[in-house]
């Protein structure tokens, strides 16, 4: 089922949205996905991602973004869309030779 | 950007990910099968911490001080938590929380059968920290490994919390067995009553479990029932010594031979007539979880209708159309 789909099927049943959940642990760490939850809006989604994913001070801050809002890639890993990445192993700096000798390099 | 691929190539990328012990995705292709089974095991596995609230929210206006009182509500609310993980990890297969809930409400799905059976007195409280989250960790920490991202990353959660559970439970316990006889009688009984049900909560013997053998190659699983079992039994019996209970079957003794200990069989015609629906408290655990629902619909329903009337008061007033 697509998002879409499940966003109409939620508006016609009168069922909360899905948000997805992300934390950030401590300072200085980006937020990261830990999971989703419904809440009715906004802020009903904040206080929600507070109780079930941090009883025990796993974040500093929270974001919240409904579900059907996310835009994501092809799923699959050998998706073309990764490719141009793919045979560029000169921007890896194993790619170059050194002699040992050279120092602080 | 679309790719359309064979189905044959499709299953070979799925295998071949499974084969390499990495992990599948919620938008990666995956066989029917393997759907229908994780949303059944995470749902089930979802329902149960739901009505797992149910047997030891039982005793929170009976707590015998606040700190326990405080302790008993931290893991009741836990338990919530823990329901919400999986719920959340069974959206991400295409299942719908609400068609969830009205299956477990209508009895179509199934919870763990430990939570038919009621709660007699406060030490049940420690014996079910103790042995039933003990039982539940030995289940779920191989979990943490499932082949699924999302119910993996859910258990490991789960797992973190579920330690503390385990060990609020044992507490309780020890104090108790430095109390009155009456209160080490009283967890000794409890334990007499709970060791049976708590073996059972690892499913049927291999050879009757109809799942496992495929579950296992997928990776869903990664140990067999009985192996689980014999990991609990090995683990829980010095804890036993230590807080001074015994285990109420006649057959379990060290096997050195096997550097394992041997014990009975649980009474599988008692497991099976309790799954059925049959447990002393299977109609309560229902009925209750159903009054919950219908009696919070007006909640969700006036939260819904709030939500969508400030959405339109928003729009008019920034000009926006959506």
């Amino acid at each position: 089922m697509s998002e879409n789909d499940q966003v109409q099927r939620d508006q016609v049943r009168g069922e909360w949205p899905l948000y997805e959940v992300f934390l950030r642990g401590k300072r200085g760490l980006n937020h990261v996905h830990v999971g989703s939850l419904r809440a009715a809006d906004d802020q009903m989604a904040l206080r929600h991602a507070r109780d079930v994913y941090t009883r025990r001070n796993e974040g500093v801050s929270i974001w919240v973004v409904p579900s059907a809002n996310i835009v994501a890639s092809s799923p699959a890993e050998k998706d073309p869309f990764f490719a141009p990445s793919g045979d560029k192993v000169y921007r890896h700096p194993t790619f170059y030779d050194i002699p040992d000798s050279v120092p602080h390099m | 950007m679309t790719n359309v691929e064979a189905p044959q190539d499709l299953q070979n990328l799925f295998d071949e990910t499974i084969a390499a012990d990495q992990r599948i995705e919620p938008r990666d292709w995956m066989p029917d099968g393997y759907r229908k089974t994780l949303i059944r095991q995470v749902a089930q596995h979802a329902h149960s911490e739901i009505i797992g609230m149910q047997p030891e929210g039982n005793w929170l206006t009976r707590a015998p001080s606040l700190r326990r009182k405080a302790i008993l509500m931290a893991k009741v609310q836990d338990e919530a938590g823990h329901g919400l993980y999986l719920y959340s990890a069974a959206e991400t297969l295409g299942a719908d929380r609400g068609d969830l809930t009205t299956k477990l409400i209508e009895g179509k799905q199934k919870y763990s059968s430990i939570f038919n059976y009621p709660t007699l007195t406060y030490a049940d409280v420690g014996v079910i920290g103790w042995l039933v989250d003990g039982a539940a960790i030995c289940n779920q920490v191989p979990l943490c490994r499932s082949s699924f991202g999302p119910y993996a990353r859910a258990m490991i959660r789960v797992c973190k919390e579920e330690s503390f559970h385990q060990r609020q439970g044992f507490e309780l316990l020890a104090t108790m067995m430095c109390g009155t006889e009456a209160q080490r009688a009283m967890v000794q009984e409890a334990v007499d009553r709970w060791w049976w049900p708590a073996l059972m909560m690892f499913g049927p013997p291999d050879d009757e479990s109809p799942n496992t053998e495929q579950s296992m190659k997928w990776r869903i699983k990664r140990h067999t029932n009985d192996e689980l079992r014999q990991r609990f039994v090995d683990m829980s019996i010095p804890q036993a010594e230590i807080l001074g209970v015994t285990f109420p079957d006649p057959d379990l003794r060290w096997n050195p031979e096997r550097g394992a200990h041997d014990f009975g069989e649980p009474d599988w015609s008692e497991f099976m007539d309790v799954v059925r629906g049959n447990g002393a408290a299977s109609v309560e655990r229902i009925t209750n979880r159903k009054a919950a629902h219908d009696n919070g619909a007006w909640v969700r329903d006036a939260a819904y209708a709030f939500a969508q009337r400030e959405r339109l008061a928003h729009d008019r007033t920034t000009g926006e159309t959506s």
